[in-house]
């Protein structure tokens, strides 16, 4: 674990002092802010409508997030130190991605928090929702991250990364139409399972349904395991 | 086991290594082994496997085929406990620009689980000479100083083995010779594996020299050997005033000159190659000055380790 934390470590810190992670964090907020002011212009003491449309949001963003955290190492020749150190492949990978995610966390989900205190100021919002909102928007920062170091993990060009994530999370999004288009059967199922909308809704909407969390949970071990798989293929390369 | 580990003393024993990426042999079975305290010079062209073979040391790939023990510990099998054990200065220096160097200095020790970390990183930067930068951020320093600062990443936990692939590169000939002093220092303490291209470096700071072309070794000695073993004759250099069409007749009668060429394109310079192990210089200066031809130059030629690395490489070259 102290490994682990090592990686994260160094990770939060590289955030703290990067204009990129800053610049998307304020891009993030400042959307993010108005259409929560959107949403309460229309007298609605909820984050129920914020909520999806920062979804397509986030899937802009998150590739940008994401597409340096081990194309960066490898193009630098850092990954080398890292991998010749006395630590496991995936002990790299976890850290990374755990460092991601406090830094999302700590920058865009804690901001965000004032929107409840708006809320609770000026309105009775009901609390349910708005605790399952953040959490979906954490399993799905999750989701989200854990793709984009997988893409990271299978190039040194940052853009070549960010292309594929993005192309990974629209396919997960159309998943969703796949399944309208195709009508009842194993077709349909298996894009309503893959979709990622669809999963993440229902925490907004306020349900916290054991298939969600299940699949994040599942998303995030697959695309951990294969960035890890990526690294260990300098062995048989 | 291979005959030279039989005394026990040898930290790294490498045997038989191939590795081959996709359809091409950069190893060709190739085998050494290291003693503990000795620096050892890897030597070759580039493409010659040299990085590869650091690569597969510290366990950051395996080999196709063949054996490494590092302390007696396989580098595939145990390589967390191999790694523990070595310090590694990639061929590029892997920096993170963006940090200090004792924000980079403390990660590489976090990594190494060093106990004593502030005192290590001052160590560590004491001997590389870069102690005034620690809060320099690593993307401000020159070539020069950001090679120093791997070099500090790599000693940062006083390993036992130190694996350096070409750390004197983009150094200026001052930075150079503290490398090389450094790299002297630390023999006897560690063992110590540095691979080059420029041959000076070799035979002023290691015990003994691996050549290694296209895959497979092919000359292991110390640097005067390796000298020895390429050179079958003395060569002299003489210089004259003036250049007389009887001068190498008349001194081939010297016994023990085997022979005398006027050197192309000079006045009055002869370069003479006498029989190994003999120093015919009084001779030949006698019978300059008794004929009266002006001597104004009598000198040894050393055969540089560029001419045996020449030599030994090309010659594998027409081999094949």
């Amino acid at each position: 674990m102290t490994n682990v934390w090592t990686i994260t470590w160094r990770e939060l810190k590289t955030y703290f002092v990067s204009p990129l992670a800053y610049i998307l964090s304020f891009v993030w907020l400042f959307l993010a802010g108005i259409f929560f002011w959107l949403s309460v212009s229309n007298r609605d003491a909820s984050m129920r409508g914020v909520f999806p449309t920062l979804l397509f949001l986030f899937w802009l963003l998150a590739p940008l997030l994401t597409m340096r955290l081990l194309a960066e190492e490898q193009r630098m020749g850092t990954l080398e130190l890292l991998l010749t150190a006395p630590l496991h492949d995936w002990q790299v990978v976890i850290g990374k991605f755990l460092g991601n995610l406090i830094w999302y966390a700590a920058l865009v989900i804690l901001p965000m928090l004032s929107y409840v205190v708006i809320l609770v100021r000026y309105g009775s919002p009901d609390y349910g929702p708005l605790v399952t909102g953040y959490l979906g928007m954490l399993f799905m920062g999750a989701a989200c991250f854990s793709i984009g170091l997988f893409t990271s993990s299978l190039t040194q060009n940052q853009v070549i990364s960010a292309v594929l994530s993005f192309a990974i999370l629209i396919l997960l999004w159309i998943s969703d139409f796949v399944s309208n288009f195709a009508g009842p059967g194993m077709i349909s199922d298996i894009g309503n399972y893959l979709s990622i909308t669809r999963h993440y809704n229902d925490f907004f909407n306020g349900v916290i349904n054991s298939t969600d969390i299940i699949y994040t949970l599942c998303v995030v071990a697959i695309s951990l395991f294969l960035a890890t798989q990526t690294l260990q293929s300098r062995r048989w390369r | 086991m291979p005959d030279s580990s039989a005394n026990g003393t040898a930290t790294i024993v490498v045997q038989d290594l191939v590795k081959s990426y996709g359809g091409y042999d950069a190893l060709r079975g190739v085998s050494f082994d290291v003693q503990k305290g000795e620096v050892l010079g890897f030597l070759g062209p580039n493409g010659a496997g040299k990085t590869t073979t650091m690569r597969i040391l510290t366990g950051y790939m395996p080999p196709s085929a063949g054996q490494v023990t590092v302390a007696g510990f396989d580098v595939f099998d145990d390589s967390m406990e191999v790694r523990k054990r070595i310090g590694y200065l990639p061929e590029s220096v892997p920096l993170y620009t963006e940090m200090s160097v004792w924000d980079y200095l403390d990660f590489a020790a976090r990594l190494r689980r060093v106990n004593n970390r502030d005192d290590a990183i001052e160590r560590a930067m004491e001997m590389t000479n870069i102690g005034d930068k620690a809060d320099w951020l690593i993307g401000k320093l020159s070539k020069g100083q950001r090679q120093r600062v791997g070099i500090a990443q790599a000693l940062v936990h006083d390993p036992e083995i130190l694996i350096l692939d070409e750390p004197t590169i983009g150094l200026d000939p001052k930075q150079i010779i503290e490398i090389r002093k450094l790299i002297k220092s630390l023999a006897g303490d560690h063992t110590v594996i540095l691979s080059t291209h420029i041959l000076p470096e070799v035979s002023q700071t290691c015990t003994r020299i691996l050549i290694i072309n296209q895959g497979k070794i092919v000359a292991e000695d110390t640097p005067e050997r390796l000298i020895g073993r390429v050179r079958r004759a003395e060569h002299v250099h003489l210089q004259v005033v003036k250049s007389a069409p009887e001068i190498p007749a008349e001194l081939e009668k010297i016994q023990g000159v085997l022979s005398v060429q006027p050197k192309e394109g000079t006045q009055g310079e002869y370069e003479i190659e006498t029989i190994q192990g003999t120093d015919r210089r009084a001779e030949i200066a006698q019978a300059v000055v008794q004929r009266g031809w002006g001597l104004l130059e009598l000198r040894p030629v050393s055969l540089s380790l560029e001419d045996v690395f020449l030599k030994l490489t090309t010659t594998e070259e027409v081999e094949q």
